[in-house]
């Protein structure tokens, strides 16, 4: 328990999606203008994030790793260079089927995040949470802890950006560096914060 | 080559650089810079696939129904980027277990997706090679500069060979840890994108929210 625990706060602070591998930054950048639609968005992927990596957990472990198919009597069979194109297509269509189940039983949430849903397919940071799922070899509960985990860490890294960026732009910013030049920067600054949890253990 | 194209293939490099200006395909500029024999495999794949995959997209893209076209163009995507992920494996295996899962994430790279959709989606096929080519020589270009001041100064060598000598070497270098960390990226792009838009000033963004001195009469009034 105390290692899923600990797997846990890794994956929010230490090893944070967004800010210590960068990742979604594109999105990170783009929609963190306001705090409320940031928060929404982080919610989205804190959803996606947790079905996702277990999901491709157990395609990984039962169908696609070197010898997974030993139970089909099929022991030779390596298939894991299909895993890219199977990840990304478990991703669209569970994003495609939340959307259609939001929209059907919850149309205010769904509502609320609009756009964000179909955007989250293409947010690097959900489709790198299963390829580091299946780099570390996670089992399947360190598989669904760590989808949580990284989804939430990412969730407080762009709700901060966008606290950040709310007050930025009553500054007085140099011409060449408004809008997206100081945003990278204080994304920078961000993540040398982030950094001070490096090294941290339960 | 018409004037049509060569402006379609050097146009993203400056004057509509994908990442400095079209807010695209940031995720790996930032993390696969530190060195330089990296930073030039990833420039190279990205740009490999974002060509065939705008060639091929185009290609076909009278085919698609628009309801089902995002899942098209990730399945090329992704087929191509497969390809890309064991050729690399093959011939460069120190390298690809360096990138580690960022080739794979090529294709969640907002480049490709990007110009795929924007481009190749509604141009014949020829110009959309182009195009894609152009992009991906204009991500490269933006982190090739980023590269190779990570690696100079940050740990005094160019593609491992040392050019400034390190002082506990018997140099007289003393490198720049920080540059080696992730957010000195971050720090160095926003800086390239200050130069750039003082060179062309037609990219400054307009800023949200305007400070006004009240002791100036033409406000005042």
């Amino acid at each position: 328990m105390i290692e899923l625990v600990n797997l846990f706060i890794t994956a929010v602070f230490v090893e944070n999606l967004a800010l210590t591998f960068f990742l979604g930054m594109c999105t990170f950048l783009a929609v963190s203008k306001q705090i409320s639609t940031a928060i929404g968005l982080g919610i989205a992927v804190v959803v996606v994030q947790a079905l996702t990596v277990p999901i491709n957990n157990l395609i990984y472990q039962f169908l696609i790793r070197d010898g997974a198919l030993a139970w089909m009597g099929l022991s030779e069979m390596n298939l894991s260079f299909l895993g890219l194109i199977s990840y990304i297509s478990v991703i669209a269509a569970i994003v495609q089927v939340l959307e259609m189940f939001l929209d059907r039983h919850v149309p205010a949430l769904y509502n609320s995040l609009g756009i964000f849903l179909p955007l989250i397919t293409v947010n690097c940071a959900i489709l790198g949470g299963s390829l580091f799922m299946v780099e570390r070899d996670y089992t399947f509960s360190e598989s669904l802890t760590y989808g949580l985990g990284s989804g939430v860490g990412w969730a407080v890294a762009i709700a901060a950006m966008a606290g950040v960026r709310e007050k930025l732009k009553y500054s007085d910013i140099p011409a060449g560096l408004q809008g997206l030049g100081i945003a990278f920067i204080s994304a920078g600054l961000m993540a040398l914060g982030f950094m001070a949890f490096s090294g941290i253990q339960l | 080559m018409s004037y049509q194209h060569r402006k379609i293939l050097f146009d993203p490099i400056i004057d509509n650089n994908p990442i400095i200006l079209q807010v695209l395909g940031i995720c790996s500029a930032l993390a696969v810079t530190s060195k330089l024999s990296t930073t030039i495999t990833m420039c190279i794949a990205l740009t490999v696939v974002t060509a065939l995959s705008n060639a091929a997209i185009s290609v076909i893209r009278n085919h698609i129904p628009s309801s089902v076209r995002i899942i098209v163009q990730m399945t090329i995507i992704s087929s191509l980027v497969i390809v890309t992920d064991q050729f690399l494996k093959a011939y460069a295996f120190a390298i690809s277990k360096e990138l580690s899962v960022f080739v794979g994430l090529i294709i969640t790279n907002c480049i490709v997706m990007g110009r795929a959709e924007a481009y190749a989606m509604k141009h014949p096929p020829l110009p959309s090679l182009l195009d894609g080519l152009g992009n991906g020589l204009g991500y490269s270009a933006l982190l090739l500069a980023v590269g190779t001041v990570r690696e100079l100064l940050g740990s005094g060598s160019l593609f491992g060979y040392p050019i400034l000598l390190l002082e506990r070497d018997g140099g007289w270098y003393v490198p720049n840890g920080l540059l080696l960390l992730p957010p000195s990226a971050f720090f160095l792009i926003g800086m390239i994108i200050w130069v750039v838009r003082s060179w062309k000033p037609a990219q400054v963004e307009e800023p949200e929210y305007r400070i006004y001195h009240a002791h100036r009469p033409e406000v005042a009034s």
